[in-house]
């Protein structure tokens, strides 16, 4: 199972050169990059743990690509993803999102059905990693 | 002009009982310089031979505010002079003889805050069929901040949507479930999960589907959530489908509405011909219950597509945006259905701009303050395939969803593989483009590369590469040459 | 004035054009399309006289130049260190030259943009445990790509404080300076001799830096020559009188306290600048119809200059003292 979150989870997954080209764009725009990683990828789960705060009037991707690489060598197994923040007025949100490193292998989840009245359901997800183990020893 | 056609001062004259030229009633007014509290309308006129353009644009102005065809005396109990509404500005259309652009100013004091049923009522209530004229349409629209201020706009907006779905830097992608007509409600949530599963963001239901004898409403929303939440629970990702709530009654859509609530939809449909009063009672209803509201244009065509008759969609635009709308229709400009690229890129900045500015070539005829009102995400729909797809981004850019109904379910490798084949395109695209290429040219190549290890991807190019609709757009801006196929 | 950039630049690079392998690499090319004829005239256009200076820098830009017409000829070349260390006293245009520096490596391709990021002590170091890498981190990252311009370095190294956090700064800088040559180039500034006595007893830094230029003080004609371009760009004047009066200001302003070169000049003329205001308005409303001319308004004039307490002795302690 692949879990397809973030503007290119369809892509083979992207180089350092293309992660670069990417953070490159986003600067080239005044935007503000975040790296965040989780070993709880829930479709929503919106807050990821963020790697130091978001990073302001960088010129050159080097300095986020250096980022990246740390959380990676912190959180070898967890997703890790790059954000980029546009801060013009009625924006002020969140503008690209982009998986960066993935677990090796990916469980998926488990979609829980509770009957209730008629024939209505509720439906839940729930994560097989996270269910298994508490956090932190997930991945 | 001579002094017979001049508005007449003296009081015992302009209201002794019988009938006056409406340019004598005050109507016509060249001087006028519209305050910034007015509501401003720009009419596309074709006056009747021999009835002199100020004459026309004097009617219209009366015909939409306080004038009837002959004088009466109790407008002298009335404010009148406040309450006419003014035509200050006549243009002749480039190329288009006989035709002309009257610029009407009303006053605010002539409309109820936060009504958009108010505002047509008024503005095209009765003109269109008035006989000094031969044809008018409502080619654009500015309202002031204050009235601006009175509505509530988009229940949800763009960046609350994404941030909802946690989708961003990219166009949404959608597909209306095909066939619309006779589909169970088990097999039509079908097709519904294997697009989501292939990787769409959204399924949609189509216009006409409501509760015929094939399936009922309610069977189609259980079996649409359920898969919606399994295909949501295979990919790791927020999905939803558009529920189309339209019903007879405004009561029968809440009740609809709430049930879909009631399941977990993110997300409800109606269509434009349920009424501006009904979109904003639902709009409301979804401000309440953190509803995305999806407006398919149903019907619009009718009064839109001509150019010298009836209300351009940018006005249509401009009115949705107000009463409160989250998603609209608003053309693909390459796809089937009509659409000159200019004219559609303005439809698509009024759903989209924080200020709107003059845009003659896109037919955006005033500026619009849009008072910090939220922004619509305009929905690009009808007849377009993944070929398309690097015009379709340079055209509208990132805040779109783009639906690819046929384009998905008629893929020959299956639903799933449609869906995937267009959703790696667009990633692609977008790559492609954030690395600085210039996809607007390359673009059938950056495709080729993606599909050299996209099988569907490739499937999708070798079906429908070459399909191209290139009709001449009736509805084209009359201040630059436009080519109609991109 | 310097030679002509062209004439020069070419000179030095002849000799190197024939290459062992016969193939020839077309360094008059190279020099054309990088455009930075264009920066070394911005640069001679822009600062007065500092003639080693210059040369030092066409030096540098010819070296790089050269660099890469043998890289593209195969010839061994390797990321070259181009961290660079500017002293000379305040005020002798080192900002200037490193925004210079920074457009010719751009150029030429060695960093991939043209910015600079200029910072203190205050910058990279911080004030509790923990708190030095993060500082010295985000302004190298908001560097990247282009140059961190360190003014008076010297301060991060403070031997009387053997906990100061300067040193983690300094390690952290010395760490991207030899492991991200690519991504960054690193310009210390500063007096000549503390930045030599910081060069002692940071070796490790001293080693890293390829490039050494020093700014020299201006010569009493310099400072008038810039004087004179000052006034110009701000849309003012002198007449000889008041040209007169500026020399013999700078000649008695290199001798007081705190003097500093070209921007000592253009407090000064800030200073005149304020004073001719003071005495057009004066004048203006004491015989309220006469409207001052433009001759008026833009010239500086005997009196403007000559007010200055330069001229009386000028600042308390009225030595030479530098810092």
């Amino acid at each position: 199972m692949r879990i397809t979150q973030g503007t290119f989870s369809f892509l083979p997954d992207l180089t350092d050169k293309q992660i670069a080209a990417q953070v490159k764009y986003a600067l080239d725009q005044g935007w503000a990059i975040s790296v965040e990683y989780t070993d709880d990828p829930h479709p929503r789960n919106t807050y990821w743990e963020m790697f130091g705060n978001p990073m302001f009037d960088l010129r050159d991707p080097a300095g986020v690509l250096q980022e990246i690489n740390e959380c990676r060598k912190t959180f070898p197994n967890y997703y890790v993803r790059v954000m980029a923040f546009d801060s013009t007025h009625q924006v002020e949100s969140i503008v690209l999102s982009f998986i960066v490193q993935r677990p090796k292998d990916e469980p998926g989840f488990r979609q829980v059905r509770e009957e209730i009245d008629g024939r209505k359901m509720r439906y839940t997800t729930q994560g097989y990693a996270v269910v298994a183990k508490p956090e932190g020893a997930r991945y | 002009m001579s002094e017979a056609t001049n508005e007449i001062k003296s009081s015992t004259q302009r209201y002794k009982s019988g009938v006056l030229k409406y340019r004598q009633m005050g109507y016509w007014q060249p001087d006028y310089e519209p305050k910034p509290t007015d509501i401003l309308a720009l009419f596309r006129i074709t006056p009747q031979e021999g009835v002199p353009p100020e004459e026309a644009a004097a009617a219209v102005a009366g015909e939409s505010s306080t004038a009837t065809w002959t004088v009466v005396w109790t407008d002298r109990l009335t404010a009148c002079e406040m309450y006419r509404a003014k035509a200050y500005r006549v243009d002749p259309v480039p190329n288009n003889p006989g035709q002309y652009f009257a610029y009407i100013a009303y006053d605010l004091s002539l409309f109820e805050e936060g009504s958009i049923t108010n505002v047509a009522a008024s503005i095209i209530g009765n003109v269109f069929s008035f006989k000094p004229i031969k044809a008018a349409r409502l080619e654009d629209m500015q309202f002031p901040v204050a009235y601006v201020k009175t509505f509530r706009g988009p229940p949800t907006g763009i960046v609350v949507e994404r941030e909802r779905l946690d989708k961003f830097g990219r166009p949404l992608l959608g597909a209306t479930t095909k066939p619309k007509l006779g589909l169970s409600g088990r097999n039509y949530g079908r097709v519904v999960y294997e697009g989501l599963k292939g990787g769409l963001d959204f399924m949609k239901d189509d216009e006409n589907i409501n509760s015929q004898p094939f399936m009922h409403w309610r069977d189609r929303f259980l079996f649409v959530m359920d898969a919606v939440n399994k295909a949501s629970a295979a990919t790791g990702e927020v999905k939803g489908s558009y529920l189309n709530v339209t019903a007879g009654t405004v009561e029968e859509m809440y009740r609809r509405a709430e049930f879909a609530k009631e399941l977990g939809s993110a997300i409800i449909m109606i269509d434009l011909v349920v009424g501006y009063s009904g979109i904003q009672s639902l709009s409301n209803w979804c401000r309440d219950n953190d509803m995305l509201l999806h407006l398919h244009r149903a019907g619009h065509g009718t009064y839109t597509r001509q150019k010298n008759h009836g209300v351009s969609f940018r006005v249509i635009a401009k009115w949705m945006r107000l009463t409160g709308v989250d998603h609209i229709h608003a053309g693909t400009a390459v796809g089937k259905l009509e659409g000159d690229p200019l004219t559609v890129q303005g439809y698509y900045n009024i759903c989209r701009d924080t200020h709107t500015r003059i845009d003659l070539p896109r037919g955006i005829f005033f500026e619009q303050d849009w008072g910090a009102l939220r922004k619509v995400m305009p929905v690009a729909s009808g007849g377009i395939h993944a070929g398309q797809m690097h015009q379709l981004l340079d055209l509208f850019g990132d805040d779109v969803v783009m639906q690819f109904g046929g384009g998905t379910i008629g893929h020959p490798m299956g639903i799933q593989a449609g869906a995937t084949a267009n959703r790696v395109a667009l990633e692609a695209m977008v790559l492609a483009r954030n690395e600085g290429r210039d996809i607007k040219n390359e673009g059938p190549e950056i495709l080729k590369e993606a599909a050299k290890w996209c099988s569907p991807l490739k499937a999708a190019l070798d079906t429908w590469g070459d399909v191209t609709f290139n009709y001449t757009s009736t509805d084209t801006s009359d201040f630059v040459p436009t080519a109609t196929a991109v | 004035m310097w030679p002509s950039p062209k004439a020069r630049v070419t000179k030095s690079m002849t000799a190197a054009t024939p290459t062992p392998t016969g193939e020839t690499s077309d360094l008059a090319l190279l020099y054309r399309e990088s455009g930075i004829a264009e920066v070394l005239d911005q640069l001679d256009r822009e600062l007065i006289g500092l003639l080693p200076v210059k040369s030092r820098i066409r030096e540098i830009a010819a070296l790089l130049l050269v660099d890469k017409a043998r890289a593209a000829v195969g010839l061994s070349a390797g990321a070259p260190s181009l961290h660079m260390s500017f002293t000379g006293n305040p005020g002798t245009g080192k900002t200037t030259v490193a925004l210079r520096m920074a457009d010719i490596l751009h150029r030429l391709g060695y960093t991939r943009s043209n910015h600079v990021v200029a910072v203190t002590r205050d910058d990279l170091v911080g004030q509790y445990i923990g708190h030095t890498a993060p500082k010295t981190k985000e302004m190298l990252k908001k560097a990247m790509g282009g140059v961190l311009f360190i003014d008076e370095a010297y301060y991060l190294h403070r031997p009387e404080n053997e906990r100061d956090y300067g040193q983690e700064s300094i390690e952290i800088l010395l760490q991207v300076m030899e492991n991200q040559r690519d991504d960054l180039v690193v310009i210390l500034a500063g007096y000549k001799d503390r930045m030599d006595t910081f060069f002692q007893s940071n070796p490790g830094m001293a080693s890293r830096i390829a490039h050494h230029v020093e700014f020299p003080d201006y010569t009493p004609e310099e400072l008038l020559q810039i004087a004179e371009l000052m006034v110009r760009q701000m849309d003012y004047r002198f007449d000889a009188e008041s040209l007169q009066a500026m020399r013999e200001y700078i000649v008695l302003r290199i001798e007081q306290a705190h003097f500093a070169n070209a921007r000592s000049i253009r407090n000064a003329l800030d200073r005149a600048r304020l004073r001719q205001a003071a005495r057009i308005f004066a004048e203006a409303t004491q015989t309220p119809f006469v409207v001052p001319t433009k001759d008026q308004l833009t010239l500086l004039d005997e009196r403007d200059i000559r007010a200055s307490r330069v001229f009386r002795g000028g600042f308390i302690g009225n030595t030479s003292s530098q810092h």
